[in-house]
């Protein structure tokens, strides 16, 4: 039960903050990625205001032993990158640049961003179940 | 004078970096939000199902409860060109599962640990949004 009110919170608060920053406005994310046009800054400030609280977050996680719900702190990632890593957020940075909106937001436009956003939602639904598929096949020419 | 705009964002960027330091802390997990969902699409996060349902219900719907409170009206400016959507969404839901993260995961919450794969993901998606800004906006003027 408390997990899953922490992960209420966390959720709940990460929707908020996403309305207050503006990043509801796919034209303010945009406007950050076009540094060839009209550039916006404000998502340098969303991200690095993010980083901030995460950087004490980390700084914690290494004098306890477990978070609060008593699981083990996550391990460090595998150092290696990877083909997948960099492909994936090629075609990840593509799709964000076309339409402004990224995972979190997109979910969270539920509330706010009509049938644009209900539709970018379904399709990036759709694009993760064909995701497993793609990667074997990537897999596959990469070993040739 | 610094522009407002710049203000709210660093503050709801607290309140995103907050979250994601209270998921961590609370349930020694890493704040995704393309992982929360895509382990529930894909079927492979199903054995923690509930805190998923939780965390995005909740993403969800204080938003909402929230938006009667905005004086103004909160504008999305998605583009009506369905095929851009649709393939926006497509490429996104892709991309984010390949790279196993987003602009959360491996920005937000890699960054932060001084992360290899969370830095190189977010040079590289970068890019690729400031690419695709060139290409579609300034060269075929689709976007």
């Amino acid at each position: 039960m408390q997990r899953i009110v922490i992960a209420a919170l966390s959720g709940g608060l990460f929707g908020a903050g996403l309305l207050v920053s503006g990043m509801t406005d796919t034209t303010k994310v945009q406007g950050w990625l076009d540094i060839f046009g009209a550039w916006d800054p404000t998502l340098a400030f969303v991200l690095g205001g993010a980083i901030l609280p995460m950087l004490l977050a980390w700084n914690m996680t290494t004098r306890r032993a477990e978070s609060l719900a008593g699981t083990p702190f996550p391990a460090k990632p595998d150092p290696r990158l990877g083909h997948n890593l960099v492909i994936g957020s090629v075609l990840f940075g593509a799709g964000w640049g076309l339409v402004g909106l990224c995972p979190g937001p997109a979910i969270a436009s539920l509330s706010w961003g009509g049938t644009g956003g209900v539709t970018f939602l379904l399709a990036m639904i759709a694009g993760m179940l064909v995701a497993q598929p793609i990667r074997v096949q990537i897999d596959r020419l990469a070993t040739i | 004078m610094i522009p407002t705009d710049w203000i709210w964002g660093l503050v709801g960027g607290l309140m995103i970096g907050t979250a994601a330091a209270i998921f961590l802390l609370g349930n020694g997990r890493i704040m995704g939000a393309s992982g929360l969902i895509g382990g529930l699409v894909d079927r492979t996060g199903l054995s923690n199902w509930q805190e998923r349902v939780a965390f995005l219900a909740a993403l969800v719907v204080v938003p909402a409860l929230m938006l009667p409170l905005f004086s103004v009206e909160v504008s999305t400016n998605i583009t009506s060109n369905l095929g851009i959507v649709i393939a926006g969404g497509l490429l996104v839901g892709i991309g984010t599962r390949l790279a196993n993260g987003c602009t959360s995961g491996h920005g937000v919450c890699g960054i932060s640990r001084f992360s290899l794969r969370g830095i190189v993901a977010t040079v590289f998606y970068l890019l690729a949004g400031g690419i695709a800004m060139v290409l579609f906006r300034h060269v075929l003027g689709v976007i």
